[in-house]
């Protein structure tokens, strides 16, 4: 979904340009809270898994295609604030190195993939895991389905954007259709990635999975020897 | 599984996505470049300053094999982003062993 210079107006970019700087201003603050020696790794590493991941383009539909935002899948496995600059670090090496998302753009694509993604995501994930039990095994499906609403949602805020300072005149109706319509469907593959991904790291080091500490936390303390040799 | 052990494996899964797999990635048009076309929008898109450069749109300059320029500037690029990003990261952790049993949001705040 990277916007490339030119699809919105001067105004709107110099706005979204506004936005971006201060949403990453205060994630460099919030993820103060959610990193330490342990968590730092993971930020680096799920920041590279989403660059990678961003380019194997899946075919949607008839004519187009579509690759995970990762905003939902950084948010769970390293926190919200962090998913912000994880995203955004990926989005900035993108416009920068390899021309993917214009330039002027850039607070435009690091306020809709790095923000309003992680955001919608991560406040679903925090909604749906408040009203089911609190079980690791729920982690992982719960994520999946954060992780398919946040592309049509992302979507539509590049449509209220468009809305706002769009280069042509395009009746919105269309395009809140096209854009939600097809979005929805590459959805689909944002949730499956990021199932397989939540549930495998769940599965293994639940304990690094930011999403999963209130599920660990409910659990009865017990001893297990393998724990021993984790640290 | 040891920490270490875990960022290993996934970063090797990285590198092989980026550097193997997105040779197979799908080369048709984005969800919103598609509709951008079926709208009628997208020849207001202009280049990027950056459309130039030696890495621009996933391929490096001067390699002509396009299994090896596509994975060659997909394992570059993984490793700038895990250079800055694990950078930032270690930048603004809390240090030191006691941070290592914050559970909760708040609990940080005593710990220092």
């Amino acid at each position: 979904m990277h916007v490339p210079d030119g699809f919105l107006d001067v105004p709107t970019s110099v706005a979204t340009g506004a936005v971006a700087v201060t949403g990453v201003s205060v994630a460099l603050r919030g993820a103060r809270r959610e990193l330490d020696d342990r968590t730092a790794p993971m930020a680096g590493l799920v920041a590279t898994f989403v660059f990678a991941t961003q380019m194997i383009n899946f075919p949607v539909g008839a004519g187009t295609s579509g690759h995970l935002l990762g905003g939902a899948l950084a948010a769970v496995l390293v926190g919200p604030w962090t998913a912000v600059l994880c995203v955004s670090v990926v989005l900035l090496v993108q416009a920068l190195m390899f021309a993917d998302g214009g330039i002027t753009a850039l607070g435009t694509n690091i306020t809709l993939m790095g923000i309003v993604a992680v955001a919608v995501g991560w406040l679903l994930f925090r909604v749906i895991s408040g009203v089911l039990p609190r079980k690791l095994v729920l982690v992982a499906p719960i994520a999946a389905v954060a992780a398919f609403v946040s592309v049509p949602a992302t979507a539509l805020g590049f449509v209220a954007l468009y809305s706002l300072g769009g280069a042509a005149p395009i009746p919105l109706d269309t395009l809140t259709a096209a854009m939600v319509g097809w979005h929805a469907l590459i959805g689909i593959g944002e949730a499956l990635i990021t199932g397989l991904v939540v549930g495998s790291v769940t599965a293994v080091r639940p304990d690094l999975v930011h999403g999963a500490r209130r599920a660990l936390g409910s659990r009865d303390l017990e001893i297990r020897s393998t724990l021993g040799a984790t640290r | 599984m040891r920490t270490r052990t875990l960022v290993i494996v996934g970063l090797v899964v990285a590198l092989l996505l980026a550097g193997v797999v997105s040779f197979y990635a799908s080369a048709r048009p984005d969800g919103l470049e598609y509709v951008a076309e079926k709208t009628g929008f997208l020849d207001t898109a202009e280049d990027s300053a950056t459309a130039e450069g030696p890495l621009s749109d996933y391929s490096t300059k001067g390699v002509d094999d396009p299994r090896l320029s596509g994975g060659l500037a997909g394992v570059l690029g993984s490793l700038v982003v895990l250079v800055v990003a694990g950078g930032l990261a270690f930048a603004v952790r809390r240090r030191g062993r006691d941070s290592e049993d914050v559970r909760d949001d708040n609990a940080g705040a005593g710990s220092r």
